[in-house]
């Protein structure tokens, strides 16, 4: 569903990736783990568009994708939960989600999604009329996670879904990516939190300082002793 | 106490142009964070554009509503157009650059702008047809209200209550809000970040050009420099409300019109000469950015993390 082939890329001299090839199939939930400015953030930006690979290109579906303007990308069924959630905090919880489906014309198929990212988070129902920066830091993960949802994603992106939050919450939002994989969506899953990404998806690659260096099914992973050194603090 | 309510209203009337001027250097900051200082200059072209439908459709001999009101949204939309091209050929090209390229460009817009209407409409000031039959309705005392003064509040009232509208009732409106607030997040929606911003220009410099032809009915004298001292005082307006906030503009543009109406009419009473006049709006800006820098509207929204 999704390639990468050979991806560099660069904040000026700085390379952030350097030669980053990976695939995510069709159904799979991909994790990419690694330390802190190993690249991952850098990796989701690239194939989401907001940055330009230097070298190398991205397919999705088997048409290349690198280059393209964000907005089309969601278009073709790409959809992100950015770094930092990137809620609209000047919009209300349900205005945000409005603008998840900003593509979609059918107000019908909307409301569905809308009820659905309601059920999936009860607690956005309850605050759907407050200001998105009103919400706690868990809440705004839940709504950026329905919002990017809205736009009905064949491929989901999640930026450290878990960062900064209490291990209650961790638990629902980890609930709800197997809930999201179940209903067939493709996911690629960014993690500092090496332990449940690596339980909560088939297959992993590791990123260190912007190259592979590790990938496999994730059991294995998570069963090798480099991984259990350095990511899983076993 | 009529002349008060004299003052009131006379000032109101310019402070309804200042703030429809105002708006457009907020909505263009909050989406950009760029002051745009060829905005003034819009609301100069905005003038003559109107100043030539006029003439050119016949409606300069013989005041009529329907004629006011083609003047009107002629010179809105022809606005539009040059805020859109302004945006498109000026702006998009240096944006991914610092912001002070971005700046600098918008001041040698606006000078561009001032210049090429001195070569091309010549300096010397036009007299502006009056488009309606102005009369003056006595409220009491000596207190009056001109025709003019009610067609520029009630254009100003419908023109704000259509932005609000279109801003906070509409989906590109959503989408605007969605942008200045994080532009990268709204790429992610879907939206076409370019199309939003270009779609906010036309708006602003819209509004611009309808306060260009409501100046031009109030004080029918138009020539290429007439942006510079307006288009600075809607500025100071917009950062007196808080700039980026929308009703911020309406309510600066207000108050820079009536303060600086009553410096004039009651100055003189605790000694400031009424030729202080346009120096209130710039006073009022220090005196913003010492003690209120967010202006009175504006504050920081709080993003928890």
């Amino acid at each position: 569903m999704l390639t990468l082939e050979n991806i560099s890329v660069g904040y000026g001299a700085i390379r952030a990736l350097k030669g980053v090839s990976m695939r995510v199939e069709q159904g799979e939930v991909v994790t990419l783990i690694g330390a802190n400015g190993a690249g991952k953030t850098t990796t989701l930006r690239t194939i989401t568009g907001l940055l330009e690979p230097t070298e190398g290109r991205i397919l999705f579906e088997g048409q290349e994708i690198s280059g393209k303007p964000t907005h089309q990308l969601v278009a073709r069924g790409i959809s992100m939960s950015p770094e930092g959630r990137g809620v609209f905090a000047n919009l209300t919880v349900r205005e945000n989600l409005h603008m998840g489906a900003y593509l979609k014309k059918n107000k019908a198929e909307i409301a569905q999604d809308l009820e659905r990212g309601f059920r999936m988070f009860p607690r956005l129902k309850e605050r759907e009329s407050q200001k998105a920066g009103t919400l706690s830091g868990g809440e705004q993960q839940m709504l950026a996670m329905a919002r990017a949802l809205m736009s009905r994603p064949r491929l989901l992106l999640l930026d450290e879904p878990s960062l900064g939050l209490a291990p209650l919450v961790v638990h629902t939002i980890f609930e709800a990516i197997d809930e999201i994989r179940g209903e067939g969506t493709t996911i690629l899953l960014v993690e500092q939190n090496a332990h449940a990404a690596l339980k909560h998806s088939d297959r992993a690659y590791v990123l260190e300082t912007g190259r592979i260096v590790m990938e496999g099914p994730s059991k294995e992973l998570a069963a090798d002793p480099r991984i259990k050194e350095a990511y899983l603090g076993e | 106490m009529d002349t008060f309510v004299q003052q009131l209203i006379n000032g109101l009337t310019v402070g309804s142009i200042y703030a429809l001027i105002a708006l457009g250097y907020t909505m263009v900051y909050g989406i950009l964070r760029l002051i745009n200082f060829a905005h003034g200059d819009i609301y100069m072209l905005g003038a003559y554009a109107g100043y030539f439908i006029a003439r050119w459709l016949g409606f300069a001999g013989e005041p009529s509503v329907a004629g006011l009101a083609v003047v009107l949204v002629g010179s809105m939309l022809a606005a539009a157009l040059l805020g859109m091209a302004i945006e498109r050929f000026a702006y998009r090209p240096v944006r991914k650059y610092a912001r002070m390229t971005t700046l600098i460009t918008a001041i040698g817009m606006s000078l561009l702008l001032e210049n090429l209407s001195v070569v091309i409409f010549e300096g010397t000031p036009r007299a502006f047809p009056e488009l309606l039959h102005n009369s003056t309705y006595r409220l009491f005392g000596n207190a009056a209200i001109s025709k003019t003064q009610l067609l520029i509040f009630g254009v100003s009232i419908i023109l704000m209550l259509l932005l609000q509208w279109i801003v906070y009732r509409t989906k590109v409106g959503t989408a605007m809000r969605a942008v200045s607030f994080n532009l990268n997040s709204a790429k992610l929606m879907g939206i076409n970040t370019d199309a939003i911003i270009v779609f906010t220009f036309a708006l602003g410099s819209a509004l611009a050009a309808a306060g260009g032809v409501l100046t031009a009915q109030y004080n029918p004298t138009i020539y290429p420099l007439m942006g510079i001292i307006t288009g600075l005082k809607a500025f100071v307006a917009a950062v007196l409300g808080g700039i980026g906030n929308i009703p911020g503009a309406v309510l600066g543009g207000l108050l820079i019109g009536a303060a600086e109406t009553f410096v004039v009419g009651y100055g003189q009473l605790v000694g400031i000469p009424s030729t202080y006049r346009d120096a209130v709006a710039f006073a009022i800006l220090i005196l913003v950015l010492l003690f209120r820098p967010a202006g009175l509207l504006g504050t920081t929204v709080q993003e928890k993390v």
